[in-house]
């Protein structure tokens, strides 16, 4: 049956109705069809992600699923051009082979939703916009974007961006792609910025006493000219027993103390240069080898995967909220949360996960006005079943509103894209 | 050069530049306002220079909220303005127009704030990119995108190009590195994308503003990164027989999983060149000079040199050179930096291209515009930032004689034209502007560039902000039938056409 036939026909009644286009001019007749029609639809992948944002109201469904798999690959030039639904573990795999990754690290969902790995698709990822613990070094999703193609709210099919790093011809699109939760454009193509992998890692765990402390190593790790490439800090919280048993499940490792709240940094490049740093830092920090543990490479890389995994929250029923600030304000807020809610701290003090439990939605708000305050934001990316949305899940004021409204206008002026998924009118 | 359409005069503007120029001076400091024909000319041009235009007047507002109003009055009015940095841009993307106000943003001089503890740097657009640097240098910090013009280019100028420079590779160029803007939109409008933080969340309007050369707002105070300066930089000289060789090593250097902080190629043409003028001790018999540095801990540094020279040894290099002082490192990069004003030397004017090619591909970039260079009778010397695929070709010419000036015209649009079908672009760091908006057609359809003209319209509905720049004005793209236009039917009839 074609998009046509099928638009039109009675299925196309039922709520529930999934499209599959296979390929970039089914998705355009699609979409054209549906901005006739004036009948939005929900754009997903491989579904791994639409937990995260407002749900969205509308009749038809279209997964973007089939349109998977490698275009071009060129290790000597750095890039990769993929269908948008590539599964991310396909990407890492074939980039693994010649010894090249996605610097940004992606991190993988699947844990806080369902308890297992499940990273989705890199339409999914430059949708979100979430980048791992590598984020503060190398940039996150958007800056390792090359190139798309897609369609937009009217069924054309546009691009924007090349194969090439260095590119100023016309307006960055790939830039406002990135993080639109699916509201500018359905994502048939893309091209990504990778890296060679570093030949190995170290990690180094420090255990602070207070939170000035804590602040205190974050900045002169990130002032340091002996790069690290991960910091982040794991509170013991220990009011909540159960996240004290389940931080010291995930993060147990033979070199690694329990029951204790520690800082843990990163190291990559090849072994001697890696040696050469983890002393300068030392030297730096003013740190003697009995304050300190190290993880050799065999631990460090599960290490950093299950914080990328968001372990600690695995299966959360509670809110989960992603917290950008600038790291100046870190200690004040860790100061609020302990004792308060569960959280963590990555990016070397700017990002913070918060878990905030069902029962105490109200504080999402208090958290949110601090977040604005210390010049950062938030986004609630799991909801608690009991969640009522009155306090929005993304942070935005009214003079980007207004803007967003007009740039999702010129993309799509009908909001037949996701409407509502990340504010209400886009 | 020859003659570009630019939008149409609106006469009733012209007839009331005294009304304007008045109402001007109650918006700002009656001396930041020039409208005389001798305190014009320094703003005819930019250094695009071949194309001059007289603007209707020239403001220099010294705040936020005077951008604002000066806006705002412009819309109601319906008048032009074409913002300006420093007026260092090779597109012409500050070209004035006669009935535009050509507003400057040269007295926003100042550094609002340097946040160590946040990594980062707030500050007004008309601080120079080296400026920026200077100020947190004592503290062991620099800015990291480097334009070649980075002494007097604006770092406003650098947010509306995208400025790169020859470490972009490595360290990424002006979008990677500033973490917010604050922008006046067209209708008065002040808003500010980002802050100190990472990442804005939702749509990444910061990262649309880097690069769209002033036509959605003008910027008003920029918030960049600053890293820390590494602790050993080294580089090597490194000189090959044959084009082919030293492209194959700076591919393989790249494929071999090193990332130098810069990496450059000169032919032949441009070392003897830059060997005459500044005395930079090339290997004069080389084909082809690499230049590559490479940064971090002094053991990394190291043991990525000894890779590079294995590599280079691999593929038949002639010589090769390590810097074994920072004196003898600036003194490798003198020649490269000399480069422009060698060629200057070496004929009356010269025309520098910048297309962007996959690195792979240089040696067929190079032997095209050698052709190109033979058919045109146009001598032409090559620098390539071969870690990101910048390709400048410097075109030698008398701009004294008419037929070399279209001819040299002609053969730049063949050189962009063979970067797009060797997977490349048409501008790399220069942007579009005046120079390339009709080579826009060449890599994007009629539905991209109406994507972004209507992005364009969404912000500037009334087109009053810097019109007729980067986007090609329809009926020249159509009559060159690269834009497809059906019995006259235009697609979209509710936009406008600029």
């Amino acid at each position: 049956m074609s998009t046509k036939i099928k638009i039109n026909s009675q299925i196309f009644q039922d709520s529930n109705n999934i499209y599959y286009p296979k390929d970039e001019t089914e998705v355009s007749d699609l979409i054209r069809e549906l901005y006739k029609q004036d009948s939005p639809t929900e754009i997903i992948g491989n579904n791994s992600k639409s937990f995260i944002g407002n749900k969205t109201q509308s009749a038809n469904t279209t997964s973007l699923s089939k349109i998977s798999g490698i275009i071009d690959y060129r290790p000597e030039e750095l890039y990769i051009k993929v269908k948008a639904c590539t599964p991310i573990n396909e990407i890492e795999q074939v980039l693994s082979e010649n010894n090249q990754e996605l610097a940004f690290e992606p991190i993988d969902f699947g844990y806080i939703k369902e308890g297992k790995s499940n990273k989705g698709t890199i339409a999914g990822y430059l949708s979100c916009n979430y980048a791992g613990s590598r984020r503060f070094k190398v940039g996150s999703v958007r800056d390792h974007v090359l190139g798309f193609k897609g369609v937009n709210g009217k069924g054309d099919i546009i691009k924007s961006g090349g194969t090439v790093v260095k590119n100023v011809t016309g307006y960055d699109l790939s830039k406002l792609i990135a993080g639109s939760f699916g509201t500018l454009v359905a994502l048939t193509e893309i091209t990504l910025k990778v890296l060679p992998k570093k030949d190995s890692s170290k990690t180094v765990i420090i255990y602070p006493s207070n939170f000035e402390q804590i602040y205190d190593f974050f900045n002169k790790l990130s002032s340091s000219s002996s790069e690290i490439s991960g910091a982040v800090f794991i509170p013991e919280q220990s009011k909540d027993k159960d996240f004290v048993t389940k931080k010291n499940s995930v993060f147990k490792f033979n070199d690694l103390k329990s029951n204790v709240s520690f800082i843990a940094f990163r190291v990559e490049g090849d072994k001697i240069s890696i040696e050469e740093k983890i002393h300068n830092l030392k030297k730096e920090l003013e740190l003697n080898n009995s304050d300190i543990s190290t993880l050799d490479v065999y631990q460090s890389e599960p290490f950093w995967k299950k914080v990328n995994n968001l372990e600690v929250f695995e299966k959360t029923e509670h809110n989960l909220i992603r917290m950008v600030i600038p790291p100046a304000n870190g200690s004040k807020l860790c100061k609020y949360l302990e004792n308060n809610h569960n959280y963590f701290v990555d990016w070397c003090g700017s990002l913070f996960w918060i878990e905030v439990n069902s029962k105490k939605e109200e504080k999402i708000k208090d958290i949110k006005k601090m977040a604005k305050d210390f010049g950062g934001y938030l986004t609630v990316i799991k909801t608690s079943s009991e969640y009522d949305y009155g306090e929005a899940i993304f942070t935005v004021d009214k003079v980007r509103l207004m803007i967003s409204e007009k740039v999702k206008q010129s993309f799509d002026p009908k909001r037949i894209l996701n409407p509502g998924k990340m504010y209400r009118g886009v | 050069m020859s003659e570009i359409a630019l939008p149409k005069i609106d006469s009733s503007i012209l007839n009331r530049k005294s009304e304007i120029v008045k109402k001007l001076s109650k918006l700002t400091n009656i001396e930041n306002v020039l409208s005389e024909a001798d305190e014009l000319r320094p703003y005819e041009t930019d250094a695009l220079s071949v194309y001059t235009q007289t603007p209707l007047a020239v403001v220099l507002p010294e705040n936020t909220e005077e951008v604002s109003e000066i806006l705002k009055y412009c819309h109601s009015e319906n008048i032009k303005v074409v913002p300006r940095g420093a007026g260092t841009g090779l597109s012409g993307g500050a070209l004035p127009l006669q009935d535009a106000i050509l507003l400057g943003l040269g007295k926003f001089n100042k550094i609002l704030e340097i946040d160590y503890e946040n990594k980062c740097v707030v500050t007004q657009p008309g601080v120079t990119n080296l400026g920026i640097t200077h100020a947190v240098q004592h503290k062991g910090f620099y800015y990291a995108p480097d334009p070649s013009s980075q002494l007097a280019c604006s770092i406003g100028g650098n947010v509306a190009e995208n400025s790169g420079g020859v470490h972009s590779l490595k360290y990424g160029t002006t979008t990677n590195n500033i973490l917010g803007v604050q922008m006046v939109m067209m209708d008065g409008t002040i808003c500010r994308f980002g802050g100190k933080s990472f990442d804005q969340e939702g749509y990444d309007l910061m990262g649309l503003i880097c690069g769209s050369e002033g036509l959605l707002g003008v910027v008003t105070e920029v918030t960049v990164k600053i890293l820390k300066t590494p602790e050993v930089v080294r580089a090597a000289l490194i000189g090959f027989p044959s084009i082919k060789e030293g492209g194959d090593a700076a591919s393989e250097i790249i494929s071999s999983g090193i990332v130098p902080a810069g990496m450059e190629i000169m032919d032949k043409a441009l070392i003897e060149a830059t060997d005459n003028f500044s005395k930079a001790g090339y290997p004069r018999d080389a084909e082809l000079l690499l230049i590559v540095e490479l940064d971090g801990t002094e053991s990394e540094v190291n043991e990525l040199i000894k890779k590079v020279e294995a590599i280079c040894k691999k593929n038949n290099c002639s010589s090769l050179k390590l810097s074994n002082s920072e004196k003898e490192r600036l003194s490798f990069w003198a020649g490269r930096k000399a480069a422009f004003p060698a060629c200057g030397a070496m004929a009356p004017d010269y025309y520098c291209m910048d297309g962007s090619i996959p690195r792979g591909k240089l040696a067929e970039a190079l032997l095209e515009i050698k052709k190109l260079s033979e058919k045109y009778e146009l001598p032409v010397a090559n620098c390539f930032h071969a870690g990101d695929g910048n390709l400048h070709p410097l075109i030698m010419f008398d701009g004294n004689d008419k037929e070399q000036l279209r001819k040299t015209e002609e053969f730049g649009s063949e050189i962009l034209k063979t970067c797009v079908r060797l997977g490349g672009v048409i501008t790399g760091e220069h942007g579009v502007g005046i120079e390339k908006r009709e080579l826009m057609c060449e890599m994007f359809n009629d539905n991209d560039i109406q994507q972004q003209l209507s992005i364009k319209k969404s912000l500037d509905e009334k087109n009053l902000l810097n019109p007729g720049k980067v986007y090609p004005i329809l009926r020249k793209c159509a009559e060159e039938g690269r834009v497809h236009v059906h019995k006259n039917k235009d697609k979209f009839p509710d936009l406008p056409r600029f």
